[in-house]
């Protein structure tokens, strides 16, 4: 279970990277406004990526509870597992 | 901490702006004298940035039927319409907006903003999936906000990505609604209307057009880009506003779908709002009338826009991708953006500022919108304008060929 964890938080690291134009570390507990400086929009284009690196659907309405890159992490294998 | 902590890197942000000069988010006009001129500190200003694309907010017979109405039936209604009933000229104002749509309902919102959120939110609900172009007004968020759908976003104007989407959830139970507008308000882009009629054709579920920015602008009634597209028939619903081409305020939404009218009783954002006043419905009316009898007003926009689109981007601005009754200029950066905002209106023309995140690819804007009424001469000035102090900021390459008229 950890190795998926990683390697989701390896994709949200890719993602974050991609639309913000910098290369960024992502841990478990990165908190993705504060640390990462992700603002609203960057955050919902990061979901977009995501969705295609992993062939889900993210709701934009289940991002209210997502404040670090583990718990968009755990948000990415609930959808998963769901699929 | 207080309520107002988490705002604080927005207040500070506020006051940069406001010490390089005039505040963009507050300007205070002495006197608005014509659909095109404005007074500014003092200063004769040409008006580019009021969103006024027919030019009627001054039309006499608007004017007329606007202070006829208010002086027989009062200034306000006090009330929204399932409480206090509707007037007479609210239902010939959806009479006449669902006869110029060729649709068989109407409903209309006391603004632009309230019809996003009162449509968005009731259309769809748990359960139900909203695809929204993610470049979409703050109205289509906010609604999405309000309702319980699942919201999922498309890149921008993009049908295939749109299709890649709706495909990953064709086993998912539940409705969908496909939201795009017809002319984007940041860069004046218009949707590929067409395809994205297409895709959703194939895919199944519901498209909706704000046509905010393109009704009475785009198509030969000015129905919008849905009529320009001759798609309509597969538009579900077409969402507007009164107050650009129809210079007052209000929205509206209509539609050919049975049991339309089942929202007057389950839309909160319209059950719970006072009703637009009578003045605001009869100048409507009657500038939806004008819009209708003028086809000319569209032509005389379109011209301008061509006008100014070709001016500035023959000087080496960087505009959007058509020419449109929306000239957006992408600046540098938010410096030098805000340093000829202000360097604009000291020179007497006036146009919006738009700043990261509210714009495309986070760059910040100088966005105009053009109008009807503008003469040729005012917008041959507001080139020049832009021809000296574009060479004077660095922003363009000097010496520049004159602007003809």
């Amino acid at each position: 279970m950890e190795a998926v964890t990683d390697l989701t938080l390896r994709e949200i690291g890719l993602a974050t990277s991609k639309v913000l134009g910098r290369s960024v570390d992502v841990a478990n507990d990165t908190h993705i406004g504060r640390d990462l400086a992700v603002d609203s929009l960057a955050l919902m284009n990061i979901i977009m990526e995501l969705e295609d690196a992993f062939d889900i659907s993210i709701p934009l309405d289940r991002l209210a509870s997502v404040e670090t890159a583990g718990d968009l992490a755990s948000l990415i294998k609930d959808l998963r597992n769901r699929a | 901490m207080g309520l107002f902590d988490k705002h604080l890197a927005y207040r500070d942000a506020y006051n940069a702006i406001r010490q390089a000069g005039a505040d963009p988010f507050s300007v205070r006009f002495d006197a608005v004298v014509s659909p095109t001129e404005g007074v500014i500190n003092g200063k004769r200003t040409i008006l580019l940035g009021t969103n006024n694309y027919l030019g009627l907010t001054f039309d006499e017979q608007a004017i007329a039927s606007s202070v006829k109405a208010v002086q027989e039936r009062g200034t306000g209604t006090t009330g929204s319409r399932i409480a206090n009933g509707s007037f007479e000229a609210h239902v010939e104002l959806e009479e006449a907006l669902a006869k110029f749509y060729k649709r068989k309902h109407a409903m209309v919102f006391t603004t632009g903003y309230q019809a996003n959120l009162g449509v968005l939110s009731t259309l769809v609900g748990r359960g139900d999936h909203l695809i929204l172009d993610a470049d979409s007004h703050a109205s289509i968020y906010d609604g999405a906000r309000l309702g319980h759908a699942e919201v999922i976003r498309f890149r921008h104007n993009d049908p295939e990505d749109l299709y890649k989407r709706l495909r990953r959830m064709k086993d998912v139970p539940g409705e969908r609604l496909i939201v795009v507008e017809g002319i984007y308000s940041m860069i004046g882009d218009t949707a590929p209307l067409k395809e994205i009629a297409a895709v959703k054709r194939e895919l199944g579920g519901y498209l909706l057009v704000d046509e905010a920015h393109s009704m009475g602008v785009l198509g030969e009634h000015g129905r919008g880009l849905a009529e320009l597209a001759g798609v309509e028939e597969d538009v579900d619903f077409v969402v507007g506003t009164f107050s650009k081409s129809l210079g007052a305020i209000g929205g509206f939404c209509v539609s050919d779908m049975d049991d339309f009218d089942v929202m007057r009783v389950t839309c909160r954002p319209y059950m719970f709002t006072a009703s637009l006043p009578p003045a605001v419905v009869s100048s409507t009316v009657t500038a939806l009338r004008r819009l209708e009898e003028q086809p000319e007003l569209r032509h005389k926009l379109m011209a301008n826009a061509r006008r100014l689109y070709d001016g500035l981007s023959g000087m080496g601005y960087v505009t959007g991708p058509t020419s449109s009754p929306i000239v957006a200029i992408t600046m540098p950066d938010t410096e030098r953006a805000i340093g000829m905002w202000n360097a604009l209106l000291q020179n007497g023309v006036y146009l919006n500022l738009a700043l990261p995140p509210a714009t495309p690819d986070s760059r910040p804007l100088l966005r105009t919108s053009v109008s009807a009424a503008h003469t040729a001469e005012q917008i041959d000035q507001v080139l020049a304008v832009f021809a000296e102090l574009g060479a004077a900021m660095g922003l363009i390459e000097a010496p520049l060929q004159r602007v003809s008229a």
